[in-house]
Order: C-alpha cells, then structure tokens, then sequence
C-alpha cells in the first residue's frame, strides 16, 4: 500500500490531463504527427500495436538523442478483464456495506481500535468512512504487507511466521520462522544488503570507533569527518562538482524541492512521481503543473504555454521553472526519457530535478544512473538526486550538483540546520559500497554486480513475457511490474507465492489505479539463476492457476519481439 | 378564452392581407437583416486581436531568461564552512583538529559513548547488515523494529509506538496524518521547525498562542467556541488540536500540561506534544514531561520524540492510544513512504532503553547537573541565562541587543571561538532566519550530559565568563 505516485492533486493545482485541445502544431509538426499524437492520448498504453506499423513510415528524428534502443510497453488492459476487476470492486463494496451494518447492529464483532470514552463527544479524530476501504478492503488481505523478515533482505531471507485468528485485524508470532524465502521485494539491486563482506566489516569498524548516533546537525556540531569524506566520494562518483547527503531519502526532497523553488516559480512534475516529491512541490509554495506520465509532447506544451502565458492572472513571466522527474518509476518500472527531457530543459531555460532513487546504481554501465544509462554529461542535469537505501544498502539521500547549488544548500537546507546527521557506520556502508561499484576498492566485484543486474533483468524479464504475462515498464528496468488487476488476485497472488516459498510485493489502489493491481518484482544481482528459475516456474504455475496469463501479445506477433527493440516514439520538436 | 385567442389570431392573418405592400417589404427586409446578423456577420472577438503568432511565441520564449537556480552564497557566510569533527562525537570531542570537552551534542545521557549500545549495534549488524532496503510495507519490517515499537510503548505505559526513520520526520508526518484541510491547530509560537514543517504540510488553519501563555490560549479556543456556535455544522467536521513541545527547543523552558488538558476536555481539543528535548530526560524515569508533572498519558492524544537526542541513536517515534496511532501505519507519509529505519539503529535504541529502564538513577544524575549548571552560568555580565533549571540545553543571550542580529551572532560567534581554543566546545544555535515563523532571538547553546563532570563545568563557565569579559564590555 506504500509508495503511492500520489496521482491525487490538489485543488487549485492544474493538470494537463488532455492534449487535444489547444495543440497547435509547432513549427515544423506536421498533421500527420498530431494525428498520431491525438491516438496515443486516446489510450496511452495500447501504443504497442500501433507503434509497430507506425515505426515503418516515419524515421523519427530524435533517434539521435538516445544512444540505445528505447523499449517501453504498457500493454493496454483486456476489456473483459477490466470489467470483470469492476465488478469485483462493486461486489467488496456491497459487501463492505453490509458488513458495516452488521457491525453497527453488534451482529458481528468490531476489532478496530475504539476512541476513549471520555473523548467521545470530540470530533472524530478520522471520519469512520475514511477507514471503510482500509476496514472493508485491505484489512481482507493485509496479510500480504508488513511481513516481518529476521534476516539480511538479500537473495533470500527469512520471514516470521504470523497467523491471525481474527481475519488480519491482530497478527500473532508463533516464534517460528520461515527460511530461506526467495525476496523479489527488497530494493537490493546491487546485492549490497550483506551481513558479510567489506562492507559490513568496516561498518563494524566504524561502530567500534565512531559509535551510532550522532546527537547533533550538521551546521552546529554533527559534521564528521565521515560525512565529508563519502559526500566528496558521491561528487566524484556522480561526476558532478560537488553534492551534500542527507538522512532520509523521503526527506530529502521534501526538504529541499523548498529551498530551491517559491513562490512565483513554477514546477512541473511527472503524474506519478513519488509522494516525496509532491509533498516536497507543495510545501515550496510554488505552482505545480503535472504532465502525463513520460509525455514529452505534454511537458513541451506545459513548457511553451508557461513561458508564453506567465502566471496565472498577473501575467508576470514566471521566475524559474522547475521539471521535475525520476529515473525509474517505481511502480510503472519505466525509465525517463532524458535524452529529450533534457533537450527540452536547454530550449526552454528550464532546471531540471532527476530523482534517482530507484536509477541509482541499477542503471548505467558504470551503475551511475540513468544520466550514465543514456551515455549523457550528468553536468547537463542541475539537481541529482538520489537515495542510499537502495543500491547501496544503506539509508538517507543525497543532493548534487555544481558547486553554488551545494553551497547553497550547505547555508539553507532544513535538514542541515534542523536535522540530526547520519548516522557513521551508515555513511561508512555508503563509502565501501560506492567505491566497490566504482571499482575502488580494486576488485570487479562492483563491475560483476553490475552486469549481473542487468542480465537478470534482461532475463526475469523475457521469461516472463514469453510466460504471456502483461509486464509494464522498460526492457532495461530491474523494477518489473506485473499485472494482477482483479483484487481477489493481490492476496491470493501473494500468499500462493508465500506458499512456494517467494516473498513478492503486490500492490493494488490507492498505489496504482483502481484497475491496476500488480506485483511487482526487484531484481538483484545477487539473484542467481536457479534463485530466478525456481522463481519464475512458481509465478508460472501461480499464474496459471489464478489465470494471470494476460498477455494478447504472444499469440498476435509472437515472431516480431525484435520490432519492439526500435524506437517507437515520434519526434520532438527539435 | 381559447376562443378569443382565436379571434385574435384571425383578426392578426387579416391585418397582415390588409397591410401596405411597403410595410410588408420594410418588415422582410428587417427580418433577412437580422438572419444576416445572426449567422453571417463577423463577431468582435476580443481575443483574437491577442492571439500570437507562432514568431511572436517564438521570440517570447527567446527572451525569457529565469532566475538562477540557487542565488551566490557569499564565502564568508556563516553557515557555510561547517566545524569538522574528527573521530566520535562523544564527550571528548575533536572539532577542527582540537580535543574539546562536549557541551554542545545532545547526548544527554552519554550514550552515544556506551559500549553496551555498540556491542548490541554490531550483534544487530552481522545479522542483518546496514541497510533495510525497503518500507516498512514491503519487507523493511525486521522483527528489531516490532521489538522496538513494543518496548517504547511499554517504556512509556501507551498502547502503541509506531517509528520513524528520521526524527525530523516525526512530526512532520505525524500532524498531516490527521489535521486536514479546514482543521484548526493551535500551536505555540515558540515551536520548533519540524512541528512547523508538519503545520505547513497539514495545511490546516493555524493560530498560535503565545509562548506559554494558557491565557492567550483560552482565548483563542473561544473564539473559536463562539465561532462555532454560530455554525454547529461545521464545528461537527472541524477537528481542533492544541500543538506543543515538552521542553521547548528554542526556549529551554517546560509547558505547562497539567493546563493544557484542562483546556483540552473544556474545549475538546486534543494535544499533541512533541517530546524530543524532554524524552529520557524528565521524570523520575525519564518518560518526559507528562511524568514530570503526574499527567495521566492517555490524556495526551500523541506523544512524539526522536531517537537522536536522549537515546543517542537516530529515527524518532510517536506514541499513544492505538486508536490514534495505527492511523498513521497508512496515513503518515513519512512512514509509509520511506525506507525503515537500519535495524542497527533500531537495535542501538532497544539497548539505550534497557540502560534507561535499568538505572532511572541516571535521570536524577542529569537533573542535577542540570541545576549545577543552571546556577553556574547565573550572573554573566552582557549573557542572559534562558531556560528552566531541569532543562539539559539552555540558551545564552545577549543581555543587550546591538539591534543587528549578524553582529549579535557575530559576538556570539567569537565567545564560542573563543571557548572552542579552550577546549570547550559549545555552538551558536542556528536557525534559518527565512524561514521561522518566530525567530528566537541568538543565543549560544549549551548542552548538559551526565557525562560532564564538576571540573569540566567550572572550566567551561570560567572560560565562557572571560570570553564574556573579553566581548562583551
């Protein structure tokens, strides 16, 4: 239920939800083109198809940006089964209904948590309706979420036993454990969740001589000498002038989006980008406008209309602009497309804000983001941002960018003035990890990882397809989403791969839309390949058993997988 | 009737046949006119004289030219060059290269230099290495962190604890999770940054009262009584909550509770107290400022405190009815957005509770140190003493104010160089002048730990007494 894109905007601000209306054609667009465009926005993920026939009559321009081939599929849903996870949702709703009746009249009895007497007559500190979906809904299946694990979160951990005598609303622990659980969920893209190893042993290093906390900010008396050290290390590792870590990877950009943009600033923000960075865009006071999700034709017009139009109602040109984006969509496990995001950004004056959390050491062939993914000068994005939590095996976020940036944010981030600093044998994790992936340390194991990622990316990701199972994302995303939909599904998916002894994550609304219920696996490089074999013939026999084999695909152009590997997106304008 | 409508109709065809041939042309003619007017004429459409051209946008977009990103930081900015600490922070401490005895970490209870905390950290980490690698939703629950919940809560006698990876993020996250869009939050001026971050995320209606002063706030909740008289039906939605710190960070001083839950059920308002200078430092067990005063704990809706100051580790925790904080397990962004908390750190705070719950001898010690302190820095000439003799970090200000704050922190400045080459570290406390809603005026801080003894406190007063006599004269 976590991670939530936040789609929900507020009120006020404004989302371009449709292209069709107000589409000039740009200066060299042709009909044709917005044509085709007008199709896309019909259904966005139903391009694949069509792409395939389109790709033969034009050449698209922009072909030059990218320096590999750009492969992203959202296969459209299947009709009847979107009707069919409707109707599922109606038939929960009834029944949610019914049941809450049944509660009111003490016919069945109610777990949930009671107010105090004595507070009573205060008003409610959450509306009862609010919770009907969390009561009604995920309560059903909320064995599936919050498993507690007792081991490193690598290739496979071990998870406490729970069972729940009173349908998921209390959990108890028998004390047993279940072992050796192959983890899909964890964010260990580079294997570097280990209790063993360099890393873990100058960690320990580090407790014995700096010990856990740190009891101070940065500004007054908590800068240590470790933080100065891995943040040179991250500049250098980013290619970048200079960067600045953080405690929180959620923190950091709801901290910092603030001090770079205000009001009288404009930012324009992925539809699904991470709560985070809404939270962040909507404490900084400034405009926020969304672009469809990786649309570059609506982030130009957003662009173009921003400049021309200024602000809203006083008409004064708008003081920066802000694009705000991530590498790898975290639930859609797409990749941006920054070779155009970023011609964009020059041809418009606009900063650009790259969120790697996700990217961060699982793209690249040096590990060092999607900027590394593309090949292009990382100089050219003004705001990288990235977390530690993931590839590195560590915690917190950082920031980087040119040298004044960094001041800057030295002199006026929240969490330097406020904010306890990092803890050091996390900052030493960080340190060893990174500079094993730089290869550093002087071996290849960081380089091994790294390959390793990618091919079993490449791998889970075929299987899986081949299996005709609907996988959203790019071709390249270690993060793969697959399609559940219905919410019967979500639970049964989840606790039949338990059974085979396979910790998935599975996510339904309000994470995703409601339609869209998925699992979703993260790859590792400490995957093996008989860990993603026994994997993958599990999800087969659950997938055949719960009939998750969606997919159209197969059977329509089963020989014509290489199509997919061409570019399938039309020009930009420039 | 019907027949007179008739014979009116009649009467009308006859006119018509009787009508002049030039009145009928006229009466065409009008009519063809106003066809004409009605579909075939241009209308005046104002907009299209502004429309642009495809150059004019051109060009605009030519010649806007943005801000810069970030505006220049001069060198010299006081908050740009951090001291550098070499080695732990811990009572001993080196800042740029010189050994100093610490009155400026809040280590309040020395753990940070407990060996029993870093065995269990180092246990913690060859069995499940540094980082979680997940929310809390999604595999980043390790049973350290059940364990941890369970302890606080019964540390603190609540039925729940639920906690953070961040203590920044505590509160921050924890407000937004209830106080709505059109919810009202009374909440003391002196608050510290994170509960207005919170404030600011909640987007709530805000009214502070001022600092300490029940007065003031009584009248503002009946105002708002009054205000709700007049409209019942909103006043049923509207949820109201009373914001305040323990021990007030900027402030040094405790607020008064048994007052404010007096306020709370005649009004019915709940509270929220954010706890982080006063968790593991007041009461007889260090259970904070409800037990300083014998407050029942279920009288407060939610109790908040970070895990950085007292217990020495890092993240923070909320803790109270489970009615109130299972909300959060969906509703606080923070918590479910975010990785989990290293379950090293976690692991560090279970073993600084244990210390806690072994010894409360250990909270007597820092209370009278505290005092010991709070008497020694009584009477400083040109240096007000701020804050309340219990309190482990009190304020130091100017007795008179230049008027000009950079000159005030200046001073300031220099009586903590000054100190720092004696081998007494201390800090100016900063703020971000933008950015507080009430900035509190400078003030150099100085922190209080067990650890510190009688020597170490003499030395450091006398040192700060003759930095005062060299500066401030």
């Amino acid at each position: 239920m976590a991670e939530s894109p936040a789609t929900k905007e507020a009120d006020g601000e404004e989302v371009c939800r449709s292209l069709k209306n107000g589409l000039k054609p740009e200066r060299n667009g042709s009909a044709r083109s917005l044509h085709r465009n007008r199709k896309r926005q019909n259904d966005r993920r139903c391009q694949a198809d069509e792409e395939e026939e389109e790709e033969e009559e034009t050449t698209p321009q922009h072909d030059s940006l990218y320096s590999r081939p750009f492969t992203e599929s959202f296969e459209e849903t299947p009709m009847l089964v979107a009707v069919l996870t409707n109707v599922g949702y109606v038939i929960l709703i009834i029944f949610g209904y019914l049941r809450d009746l049944l509660r009111h009249w003490k016919i069945e009895q109610r777990h949930i948590a009671r107010e105090k007497e004595e507070q009573k007559d205060f008003v409610p500190l959450y509306r009862d309706f609010q919770n009907f979906y969390t009561r009604n809904l995920y309560m059903r299946i909320r064995d599936n979420w919050n498993r507690p694990i007792c081991s490193v979160p690598g290739a496979k951990m071990d998870l406490m036993d729970r069972t729940s005598h009173d349908y998921n609303w209390t959990f108890e622990y028998n004390g047993r454990t279940m072992k050796d659980v192959i983890n899909l969920g964890s964010y260990n893209y580079l294997g570097f969740a280990e209790n063993t190893g360099p890393c873990a042993d100058s960690a320990a290093q580090v407790v014995r001589t700096y010990g856990i906390g740190v009891a101070s900010t940065r500004q007054e008396i908590g800068n240590l000498d470790k933080h100065e050290e891995m943040e040179k290390q991250v500049a250098k590792f980013l290619g970048v002038e200079s960067a600045m870590a953080f405690g929180m990877g959620f923190a950091t950009n709801s901290m910092n989006i603030p001090a770079l943009v205000g009001k009288g600033c404009l930012i324009l923000s992925d539809e699904l980008n991470h709560t985070s960075l809404v939270l962040g865009a909507r404490l900084s006071g400034a405009t926020i406008r969304v672009f469809k999700h990786n649309n570059m034709q609506c982030l130009e017009k957003l662009l173009s209309e921003a400049i021309i139009y200024g602000q809203p109602r006083t008409h004064r040109p708008w003081k920066k602009i802000l694009i705000v984006v991530e590498g790898i969509y975290s639930m859609e496990g797409s990749i941006v497309r920054l070779p155009e995001v970023i011609t964009l950004k020059k041809r418009y004056k606009a900063y650009l804000y790259l969120d790697e959390a996700h990217s961060i050491g699982a793209l690249g062939h040096r590990g060092r983001g999607v900027v590394d993914y593309f090949d292009l000068d990382p100089r050219d994005v003004d705001v990288l941002m990235g977390t530690f939590t993931k590839s590195f095996g560590a915690a917190g976020g950082y920031i980087a960018g040119k040298r004044e940036l960094i001041e800057y944010l030295r002199s006026h981030s929240h969490s330097a003035v406020y904010a306890a600093s990092m803890s050091p044998p996390v900052v030493e994790q960080i340190i060893t990890s990174m500079k094993c992936i730089m290869g550093d340390d002087g071996t290849s194991i960081g380089c091994k990882r790294l390959q390793q990622l990618a091919e079993n990316t490449t791998y889970f990701r075929r299987r899986l397809r081949e299996m005709g199972f609907i996988i959203y994302g790019n071709d390249d995303s270690p993060v793969i989403p697959m399609m559940l939909y219905m919410p019967a599904k979500i639970g049964a998916f989840g606790r039949e791969m338990l059974k085979k002894n396979i910790g998935v994550v599975v996510v339904g609304f309000p994470a995703t839309s409601l339609v869209e219920s998925r699992a979703r696996f993260c790859i590792s490089a400490a995957h093996s390949k008989e860990i993603l074999d026994t994997a993958l013939s599990a999800i087969s026999e659950v997938g055949d058993v719960l009939q998750l084999k969606y997919s159209r695909r197969l059977t329509q152009n089963a020989p014509s997988a290489h199509l997919f590997a061409e570019n399938m997106f039309e020009d930009i304008d420039d | 009737m019907a027949a007179g409508q008739q014979w009116v109709l009649v009467e009308m065809v006859q006119a018509f046949y009787e009508a002049p041939a030039y009145h009928l042309i006229l009466e065409g003619i009008l009519i063809l006119w106003i066809v004409r007017l009605l579909f075939f004429s241009k209308t005046y459409k104002p907009h299209e004289t502004y429309k642009l051209t495809e150059k004019e946008k051109e060009d605009l977009i030519e010649e806007w030219q943005p801000e810069p990103l970030v505006p220049p930081v001069s060198k010299d900015h006081p908050s740009l060059n951090y001291d550098v600490v070499t080695g732990p922070p811990s009572h001993k401490i080196i800042i740029n290269g010189k050994e100093c005895t610490n009155f400026a970490s809040f280590n309040f209870l020395g753990l940070l230099d407990s060996d029993r905390v870093k065995d269990k950290a180092l246990a913690s980490l060859k069995k499940y290495g540094v980082g979680t690698c997940g929310p809390r939703g999604f595999y980043g629950t390790f049973d350290v962190h059940l364990e941890l919940e369970s302890r606080l809560a019964k540390f603190m006698r609540t039925e729940e604890a639920i906690i953070y990876s961040y203590g920044f993020a505590t509160i921050a996250s924890a407000i937004p999770a209830y106080s709505k869009r059109g919810d009202i939050i009374f909440v003391d001026e002196a608050a510290c940054f994170s509960i207005q971050k919170g404030l600011q995320a909640s987007r709530s209606f805000i009214k502070y009262f001022k600092h300490n002063d029940m007065e003031d706030l009584e009248r503002l909740l009946k105002e708002q009584e009054l205000e709700d008289q007049k409209n019942p039906r909103k006043a049923r939605v509207t949820r109201k909550f009373i914001v305040v710190e323990g021990l007030y960070i900027n402030t040094a001083d405790v607020c008064p509770l048994p007052e404010l839950v007096r306020l709370k059920y005649k009004y019915k308002v709940r509270i929220f107290l954010e706890e982080s200078m006063s968790f593991g430092v007041l009461g007889e067990h260090g259970k904070g400022v409800t037990e300083h005063f014998g407050v029942n704990i279920d009288d407060i809706d939610l109790i908040s405190a970070n895990m950085e100051n007292a217990v020495a580790s890092i993240g923070g925790f909320c803790c109270g009815r489970s009615f109130v904080i299972d909300h959060q397990r969906l509703s606080g962004q923070g918590y479910c957005f975010s990785a989990s908390l290293p379950p090293m750190l976690a692991a560090a705070a279970i073993e600084a509770l244990s210390i806690m719950e072994e010894d409360p001898e250990i909270f007597s010690v820092l209370k009278r140190r505290c005092s010991q302190v709070h008497q020694a820095l009584q009477g400083i000439p040109g240096l007000k003493l701020v804050g309340v003799p219990f309190s482990p970090a009190l304020h130091l200000q100017l007795e008179r104010s230049s008027g000009c704050r950079s000159s005030d922190l200046q001073l300031l400045r220099s009586i903590v160089d000054h100190c720092l080459d004696r081998h007494v570290a201390l800090t100016v406390a900063r703020y971000l002048e933008k950015e507080e809603r009430f900035m509190p005026p400078p003030s150099i801080r100085v922190v209080v730990t067990v650890e510190q003894t009688d020597e170490d406190i003499q030395k450091a007063v006398s040192c700060i007494r003759e930095a005062a006599s060299i500066f401030l004269r």
